[in-house]
């Protein structure tokens, strides 16, 4: 009955959306209030409609209601509670109702405090909303109906992929989606704009904090994502180039770009259209992103869901909102007024380097990609683009990014004085040199790729030192001056402080780890001990047990090292005989500054075990440095001056429309 | 700062001249030199029967066959690129993760390049272009310091 319910609302959901795509927008060309105003409701009622949707759906997960053929193929009896609920988002329908909710919410948080955005924006946007909303819906409800019925119902379910039942793949998702999800609002902002044909300081002020929330949420599921990696897949690599992981990696990108070009229509009235292109594009590669997980075009260990029709499916509606977007921004675009000229050194200028490199960075991967894809299509070559590519082609675009990032913040607006800038970043950059002659002092053969690796880290974070000792006057003022100083920094600043700061955390984390991991696989004996980076593991034996709805094999290894205490690791590997699977369950010990990391392989049928250690120094800071990034982002996102009504705090917007042409 | 300097020259002290070893404890050669360029090369070719794995992270049957076929060519003296040449015969391109330049891949290795530079020329074009056509007009020395002193120098 609650299935039925659910399924319902769904339906219903679809038809509100259809009524909240093409009613506001007939009122906003009209100007008639009471159509626009019918778009604020129809999304409150379209989010509570597909949240019930979505209630239902969880309860028959928790309860293990194997009538619904979902449940069945996702679920089993014997799963732990937690994956009962997160298991909801494990497959594709569930994702997808994940998507939809998500795309709701943020119609629903629009029409829930967007009282102060003009009524024809807030009517337009929300009908573009409406729009995407209906696209998504009749998707699900045509190609993946989540309320499907099993009869006669099973008896029991056929279990998760256990691949997908652990907690880091658990919460992946739900912040993955937020943020792909996220630049639906801007896509539909910027869709309104063109619309009206205004971009304008007061759209940016709005459209800004939605783009950093979704950024926050791309950014944390994507670390989530790459830490599942690194301790699920057993040999300690982080991130693979893989289809799925640049499906998330290019909105990301673009996001970023994004991020930074709409403080600069806020600030300065500038670079208006191409922000308008670059909303309509991230939000395009968050679609592709789907896309590519979705219809399994691309081989990947992602690729849940082999289906041609749903591809189709999601390749029209990519066309039509991508397509749409771009074909509204050639026909529109021109009627935007003109930016505010600036110089090229200025940090206008900077931003658009940054912007620069962040696109060709994000075509680099949509080529390394998709290429394959293309080249088969055309020449009938099957080949392959692996991380060898993509560390050739990417790194190169993105470093002098890291070299700018620096610079870009101590550039003043509109015409900036690089020999200022130099002399304000004289410290940061003695730093940058210093510390990798330091470092080859230390280790004669260190790589020359490392190296410049850690002079651009020790550049990032020093700089963000230095600007901020600069902007408080360390050194120059007393003391309780610098303090004050500080604390009265604007909250943006100090966001973009966290950001960039982790910037070059996450870069030394890279390198570090990669540059010096030390790596031992040896078959291990009951007794036997494994050197590694200056420890002694002692391998005591394994032992075999039923857990839940899995058969465990355990290792238990003693971890010494002079001076230290010991610790003892537990490297597992797991047989889900519903499933008929195997996992590895790796056991990392980690000080912050490195990690110890064991994966137990295969017996060799005479009592011994391979084992394989892994030292990887710094590799927490890349999770670090990403969650520094996120943090800064969401310090940004509670700045006051985001949070005032643009009416009060702005000066009058100054209008320089051209006329636009209304019938 | 310091902090991460010492600490960095303690890891990199403690570090210093680690071995590479093998994927499998009874795949490895004797001879370190030649492992070491047995595992460059197996990160370079795919595990055909993989979603996206390199021979070297996969534990598949076929990847250990092509790891140990790989050991053997490298025992018998063949060079990086002969095998290289030998495996891409036997099951084409697709092998290969680093995709090397030829007909089907220049637009591959070109493009980036092309984009980025050109772009980055376009938009130098451009801006002076514009700076012709409306130059910012500079402040003279009175009218900064004036602005200086309305600021009150706050920045």
């Amino acid at each position: 009955m609650l299935v039925e319910i659910g399924h319902f609302a769904l339906v219903l959901a679809l038809l509100v959306a259809a009524v909240q795509g093409v009613v506001p927008l007939i009122g906003a060309s009209r100007r008639s209030r009471p159509l626009m105003d019918l778009a604020p409701s129809a999304a409150l009622l379209q989010l509570g409609l597909v949240a019930l949707a979505f209630a239902t759906f969880m309860h028959a997960h928790i309860v293990s209601d194997f009538s619904v053929r979902n449940v069945f193929e996702n679920s089993h009896t014997a799963k732990p509670m937690l994956y009962k609920v997160t298991g909801v988002w494990g497959s594709h329908e569930g994702s997808m109702m994940l998507w939809v909710l998500m795309l709701t919410l943020f119609g629903g948080l629009v029409a829930a405090f967007g009282r102060a955005l003009p009524t024809a924006l807030r009517a337009r946007t929300l009908a573009i909303q409406g729009l995407l909303g209906f696209g998504t819906l009749l998707f699900i409800i045509a190609t993946s109906n989540p309320f499907d019925r099993l009869l006669p119902a099973a008896v029991d379910g056929r279990d998760l992929n256990p691949l997908l039942q652990d907690p880091g793949l658990a919460f992946h998702p739900p912040f993955l989606y937020f943020g792909y999800v996220g630049f639906s609002i801007t896509y539909s902002f910027a869709i309104a704009a063109l619309i009206e044909g205004r971009v304008g300081a007061q759209w940016a002020r709005w459209v800004r904090p939605w783009a950093l929330a979704a950024w926050c949420g791309l950014t944390v599921g994507i670390a989530l994502g790459s830490w599942w990696a690194y301790y699920v897949l057993g040999w300690g690599g982080w991130w693979y180039w893989d289809p799925v992981e640049n499906a998330s990696f290019m909105p990301w990108l673009l996001g970023t770009a994004l991020l930074h070009t709409a403080a600069v229509v806020e600030k300065r009235e500038t670079l208006q259209r191409w922000t308008v292109l670059l909303a309509i594009l991230t939000f395009g590669m968050s679609l592709i992103g789907t896309f590519l997980v979705r219809s399994g075009v691309l081989t990947s260990v992602h690729s849940f869901a082999v289906d041609p029709t749903r591809g189709v499916f999601i390749l029209v509606l990519i066309a039509l909102v991508i397509g749409g977007g771009l074909l509204l921004y050639a026909l529109r675009a021109p009627r935007l007024q003109v930016g505010n000229p600036f110089a090229p050194v200025s940090r206008e200028g900077a931003l658009v380097l940054n912007n620069l490199l962040l696109v060709g960075g994000m075509a680099t991967v949509f080529l390394g990609t998709f290429y394959p894809l293309f080249a088969e299509v055309w020449s009938g070559v099957k080949l392959s683009v692996g991380p060898q590519y993509f560390n050739a082609t990417f790194v190169p675009i993105l470093a002098p990014g890291i070299v700018a990032m620096v610079i870009g913040p101590v550039l003043a607006w509109r015409r900036g004085n690089l020999a200022a800038a130099a002399r304000r970043l004289a410290p940061a950059f003695a730093g940058a040199l210093a510390a990798p002659v330091i470092v080859f002092l230390c280790n004669r053969e260190a790589p020359p790729a490392a190296l410049g690796g850690i002079a651009l880290a020790a550049w990032a974070m020093l700089g963000v030192l230095t600007d901020l000792a600069d902007r408080s006057g360390l050194g120059k003022q007393t003391l309780g001056t610098t303090r004050r100083r500080l604390r009265n920094l604007p909250r943006g600043t100090w966001g973009y402080a966290l950001a960039h700061f982790g910037v070059g955390v996450l870069i030394a984390g890279i390198v570090v780890s990669t540059a010096w991991r030390s790596e031992r696989i040896e078959t291990m004996h009951a007794g036997e001990v494994l050197e590694i980076a200056g420890r002694a593991l002692r391998f005591v034996g394994v032992t075999e047990g039923e857990v839940a709805n899995y058969h465990v094999q355990r290792a238990q290894i003693v971890v010494e090292r002079p001076g230290g205490a010991a610790v003892t690791l537990y490297p597992e590997r797991r047989h889900y005989p519903v499933a008929r699977s195997q996992t590895t369950n790796t056991a990392i010990a980690t000080n912050g500054f490195g990690d110890l990391y064991l994966a137990l392989g295969d017996p060799d049928g005479q009592g011994g075990w391979v084992l394989r250690a892994y030292y990887n120094p710094l590799v927490p800071w890349i999770w670090f440095g990403a969650i520094l990034a996120a943090l800064g982002g969401l310090v940004a996102l509670i700045d006051r001056r985001l949070r005032t009504r643009p009416a009060i705090v702005a000066s009058p917007a100054p209008v320089r429309v051209r006329p636009a042409d209304r019938r | 700062m310091i902090c991460r300097l010492i600490f960095a020259a303690v890891l990199l002290a403690m570090l210093g001249g680690s071995p590479v070893h093998a994927v499998e404890p009874s795949e490895r050669l004797a001879d370190p030199a030649l492992e070491a360029r047995a595992r460059s090369l197996s990160k370079e070719l795919r595990c055909l029967v993989c979603q996206n794995q390199s021979i070297d992270e996969s534990n598949a049957d076929l990847a250990h066959d092509l790891r140990v076929l790989l050991r053997q060519h490298l025992a018998a003296g063949d060079s990086d690129p002969q095998i290289l040449d030998f495996v891409t015969a036997r099951y084409g391109m697709f092998v290969l993760l680093d995709p090397p330049f030829a007909a089907v891949t220049w637009l591959l290795w070109l493009a980036p390049p092309v984009l980025v530079l050109g772009g980055g020329g376009a938009l130098l074009l451009r801006a002076r272009r514009r700076r012709a056509d409306q130059a910012v007009p500079e402040l003279t020395r009175e009218e900064s310091a004036r602005a200086a002193l309305l600021l009150g120098d706050r920045r």
